[in-house]
């Protein structure tokens, strides 16, 4: 039989300590619902400025480019947008790059716009054109010529129908919008609606992204992107803002992403811990070779 | 052996436990409705797929395969019945989408259309060439005219919004002025931008000896790489401790309603 070393050993062991203290990390704050305040960074508060500044009736394309994989970062600044759009009165169109991207557009039509704005009309307030192949050939073709993109809704009702879909009429291109919400968890995301559709078309995008694919769209704020959400962290902000702004959304499901941020944040210091310990064993191994 | 017994022992044992906590109204009845029976499988696939972090065991095997087999399954059900039937078998043969699948589209297409439409059918077959090996050749014909399309349609985006105006967005002014006069949180911003780009340049320049101010530069462009990519992986850790509080609140909210 192989006998492991005494640092094989303490790896092996100390690998499942650390994902159990990661455990323990995110559980514990989570039934104790450790939460903390959240202070808004300027770009958050410039999105939300971007959108309070929106008149009543304002056209807006709601881009839903993400799945339920990364629907823990994504999910909640999808909410808290369609909750702040709908308070604003603006027309929503929404749609998707992602075939698994339908799935949390009827989510968020359901549990948000229909559950909480009952006066929001299908077709008149709000209109779901759902899934459309081709990536940033489909950004393409929508600049000029938007109904050619989506000639259909996801009920089959033709986008020229303007008695069924009236929201519909004022539509051409990507101009016709007034902006452009983009939630993205990769590509297609904010990286092709960016170049191909908003800086063409003149329109301003703002938007929220997975934490990891956020260091590609920086390149773009503030000139070409009004600014994004990052991951939870930008979620919570935005809800606090929100919060601030309309007290009567003090609702728990207002709140996902504060409430998320509690545990976050715990295990975040778990692992800036860890890494410090891990250097502390290094450097006093490196001296004990040394002096060895 | 005697430790697989131990666990299986105790696996069972939880099983029973968590059945019997159902069975009292506490957390979901898998029994009662397939959408508690939907959170049942939602939450032991989730715990396979932990248990990888115990190490590789079928469970975990099993999950894996699954989420593959699920996901493609899905990606091919919507693009049939999103794309395929929709787009393109509504324009080249309705009668057949409407006799067929019982939808409502319009039957009076003229066959100019049904032909333009023909076109994407046919380059679509080409590209399914390519599992044969004599035949795969064929398939070039596709490939080639999607990468001409997606470069060609990349390039002229990427001119403008990814290489010209990120230059222009490089080049700033070093001594910002607000409304109340000269700022010095925004002049250092300018600066650590604009010198922080040159020397991130000046780090891959290697036509020089790597000695002098331009070596320095060099070294503190390289810490700037650094530095980004410290920030990235930050990202990446925030990202995937994001993920793990969206399962844990659903094994814990939804499927165990502790809280």
């Amino acid at each position: 039989m192989v006998q492991l070393g005494r640092w094989a050993v303490m790896n092996v062991t100390g690998r499942r300590c650390i994902y159990l203290g990661m455990l323990l990390a995110v559980t514990v704050p989570m039934i104790w619902r450790i939460s903390f305040k959240e202070h808004p960074t300027p770009m958050v508060r410039d999105i939300f400025a971007t959108i309070e500044k929106l008149p009543k009736n304002a056209r807006v394309l709601f881009v839903c480019d993400f799945d339920p994989a990364s629907a823990a970062e994504t999910r909640p600044m999808e909410d808290a947008f369609a909750r702040h759009l709908c308070l604003r009165g603006v027309g929503l169109y929404c749609l998707t790059l992602w075939p698994t991207g339908p799935i949390e557009i009827d989510r968020t039509i359901r549990d948000v716009i229909a559950l909480e704005f009952p006066s929001y009309r299908y077709g008149q307030n709000f209109v779901n054109l759902g899934y459309m192949s081709g990536n940033e050939a489909v950004v393409a073709v929508a600049l000029t010529n938007f109904k050619k993109a989506f000639s259909t809704d996801v009920h089959n009702i033709s986008t020229h129908d303007a008695s069924r879909l009236p929201m519909m009429v004022p539509i051409e291109d990507l101009a016709s919008f007034d902006l452009i919400v983009d939630v993205s968890a990769g590509y297609p995301g904010l990286n092709e609606w960016i170049p191909y559709g908003a800086i063409p078309a003149g329109v301003p995008i703002v938007g929220g992204s997975v934490a990891v694919g956020s260091p590609e769209i920086f390149p773009y704020i503030p000139e070409q992107c009004g600014g994004i959400l990052v991951g939870v962290k930008g979620a919570a902000e935005y809800e606090q803002l929100l919060l601030e702004q309309y007290p009567q959304l003090d609702r728990p499901e207002c709140r996902i992403a504060l409430e998320r941020m509690g545990p976050q944040t715990v295990a975040h210091l778990m692992i800036i811990g860890l890494i410090l310990l891990g250097n502390g064993i290094h450097l006093w191994r490196r001296h004990k070779e040394a002096a060895a | 052996m005697t430790r697989k017994l131990i666990l299986a022992i105790v696996c069972l044992a939880l099983l029973l436990g968590l059945l019997i906590r159902a069975s009292s109204g506490a957390m979901p009845n898998p029994f009662l409705d397939y959408q508690n029976l939907g959170l049942w499988v939602g939450a032991a696939l989730t715990l396979f797929a932990l248990s990888f972090l115990y190490g590789d065991n079928p469970f975990f095997r099993f999950t894996e395969h699954v989420f593959v087999g699920v996901a493609s399954a899905y990606w091919m059900v919507q693009g049939f019945w999103g794309t395929l039937v929709p787009k393109l078998l509504a324009n080249l043969a309705p009668e057949i989408a409407v006799s067929l699948f019982r939808m409502d589209f319009p039957v009076g297409v003229p066959w100019t259309r049904r032909l333009l439409y023909a076109l994407p059918l046919l380059m679509g077959g080409l590209l399914l060439t390519r599992l044969h090996p004599r035949a795969r050749r064929a398939g070039s014909w596709t490939l080639a005219f999607l990468v001409g399309i997606t470069a060609g349609l990349r390039l002229i985006a990427f001119l403008d919004a990814g290489f010209m105006t990120q230059i222009q967005n490089s080049v700033v002014s070093l001594v910002a002025v607000s409304r109340s006069g000269f700022d010095l949180g925004k002049s250092l911003d300018a600066i650590l931008l604009t010198g922080g780009v040159i020397c991130c340049l000046l780090y891959f320049f290697f036509s020089r000896r790597e000695s002098g101010p331009v070596a320095l530069a060099g070294r503190f462009g390289l810490a700037v790489l650094m530095v980004t990519f410290g920030a990235s992986f930050g990202f990446s850790v925030m990202g995937r401790v994001a993920v793990l509080v969206g399962r844990m609140e659903f094994l814990l909210h939804d499927w165990l309603g502790i809280i």
